[in-house]
């Protein structure tokens, strides 16, 4: 049963120091209110996996919670680079910043094996490229079938996940729909979930095409409204595009950027 | 130009995995041309989306609500990619050498101390492999097309002939690359990028400058027709 709990609070009991913690959501649903909190209760040491950090992790390496990083493509989409995680990659300001990279397809593919149980995942990725020489999660295995050698993933088991959905109902049950991207993968991959939402209704009502997270497989839920912000929530907010423009402008420079970070603490 | 040749390249009917930016424009504009049964993949998971403007990211809300269908990342990539569902992948580059291979993932140094960080790969490798033909679409720069990339983030054909084969990849590869000077095919023998046509009024010795290697000249060089009236509606009329 997910317990529903004040933002701080259920940030407090989720993402601990030195935590495996994935803050998903493909451009939609992203939890900001969330990794803000993270920040302002100075969470250190994290591995922080995400397919694509974009604005919130580069806010969250820049504010100095992050040891690692374990993506598939960081950049500000539509803008450009991610000016704070260049800056720890190339000057490690504020700290050196570790990275594990893969493709999309194989870290969606980690996941999966993750929420399966599985230690591992197939696909046909990575071919060719110079991508697998840099980390021990991909390797290769060879079909007991056909004998076709394919590329084999370390599953992406998390200490913790945390996610944004339109709403829950009184009871933790979760419902998410839109772009839905790789949030019911990260959940089941982890070992503590929360779940920050629009809103509390008393019955979800059924939506096609929607994605349900039972109440039994969430620990917390927490009600911020316009907590995807400046991402959005389908059919509650619209991306705030103006924003992601201008966090080009405000991440460039680091005292630009500890300005803002004093407005978050 | 880039963007009406680009959009040019994709046929009626076909499937297309589609980035954002110029090659989402290319997806919209041929929609709104030439090619109204297009299907638009967006890696977001978003399947047939008909965009009425042009969306801001992958993962536009403008995308789902237009959708035939919307699924999880992980079924865009196994169930639509990986076995060959798709016709055409487009894809950008920040290095691209004479083999077609990619680079969007780190510039000078090594990879651990890099002189640039680039955002990665995204869904770049695997669009490389299994998409039936890729088209790359890049500014042609002598730092943007060299001799060999630093770092192979997508396989064009690695350093020659029947290394794709070799490496069990099932989609042809870079078919086509279109810049913003012309256009280059990969040569069915060598598996070299060559120069076949030329963009209205762009003189081969400008080419030959922002080219990092010793670029082969098709035999029958053509030039690309330039935009059409319509065309240059159509897209002032989206981009707008």
């Amino acid at each position: 049963m997910a317990a529903i709990a004040p933002l701080a609070d259920a940030v407090a009991h989720v993402v601990r120091d030195g935590d495996t913690v994935a803050f998903e959501g493909f451009t939609h649903l992203i939890p900001f209110a969330a990794g803000h909190e993270v920040i302002r209760q100075g969470r250190r040491d994290l591995t922080l996996v995400r397919m694509t950090p974009d604005v919130l992790y580069d806010q969250l390496i820049g504010a100095g919670c992050a040891r690692k990083l374990v993506f598939s493509w960081g950049g500000n989409p539509g803008v450009g680079s991610l000016h704070r995680f260049r800056d720890a990659v190339q000057h490690g300001w504020p700290r050196p910043l570790e990275l594990e990279e893969h493709s999309h397809a194989g870290m969606a593919n980690r996941y999966v094996a993750a929420a399966s149980g599985l230690p591992f995942a197939v696909l046909r990725g990575y071919t060719g490229t110079d991508l697998p020489a840099q980390t021990a999660n991909i390797s290769s295995v060879t079909c007991p079938f056909t004998g076709e050698v394919l590329t084999a993933v370390a599953a992406l088991r998390l200490d913790a996940a945390v996610v944004h959905a339109q709403r829950a109902d009184r009871h933790g049950n979760v419902q998410l729909w839109g772009i839905t991207g790789v949030q019911k993968e990260a959940v089941l991959a982890a070992s503590r979930s929360l779940v920050t939402v629009e809103e509390i209704v008393d019955e979800l009502e059924p939506r096609p095409g929607a994605v349900v997270l039972p109440s039994w497989v969430v620990d917390y839920v927490s009600v911020a409204p316009g907590g995807a912000h400046p991402s959005y929530a389908h059919d509650y907010s619209v991306r705030d595009n103006d924003f992601y423009q201008a966090w080009d402008e405000i991440s460039r420079d680091r005292d630009r950027f500890a300005q803002w970070l004093e407005g978050v603490a | 130009m880039m963007t009406v040749a680009a959009a040019r390249a994709l046929r009626d009917g076909a499937v297309c995995f589609v980035g954002i930016g110029l090659p989402s424009t290319a997806a919209n504009l041929a929609r709104r041309t030439h090619a109204e049964n297009l299907v638009l993949v967006y890696e977001s998971g978003t399947i047939g989306a008909k965009p009425d403007r042009l969306p801001l990211s992958i993962g536009d809300g403008v995308l789902a609500d237009t959708a035939v269908s919307v699924v999880g990342v992980p079924e865009i990539f196994n169930y639509w990619l990986q076995p060959g569902r798709i016709d055409v992948g487009f894809l950008g580059a920040a290095q691209l050498d004479r083999f077609g291979n990619i680079n969007t993932t780190v510039i000078g140094g090594d990879y651990r101390n890099p002189g640039v960080r680039l955002p990665g790969a995204g869904g770049a490798p695997e669009i490389a492999a299994s998409c039936r033909e890729v088209v790359v679409v890049v500014r042609q720069t002598k730092r943007a097309f060299v001799e060999r990339v630093d770092f192979v983030t997508s396989f064009g054909f690695g350093s020659g002939p029947g290394e794709r084969e070799e490496l069990g990849l099932t989609g042809a590869g870079p078919q086509l690359v279109i810049t913003d000077l012309g256009v280059l095919r990969p040569d069915p023998r060598t598996c070299e990028l060559v120069l076949t046509r030329l963009h209205p009024g762009v003189d081969p010795a400008t080419v030959r400058e922002r080219t990092g290697w010793d670029l082969k000249f098709a035999d029958d060089l053509g030039r690309t027709e330039p935009p059409t009236e319509r065309e240059l509606a159509v897209l002032r009329e989206l981009t707008r």
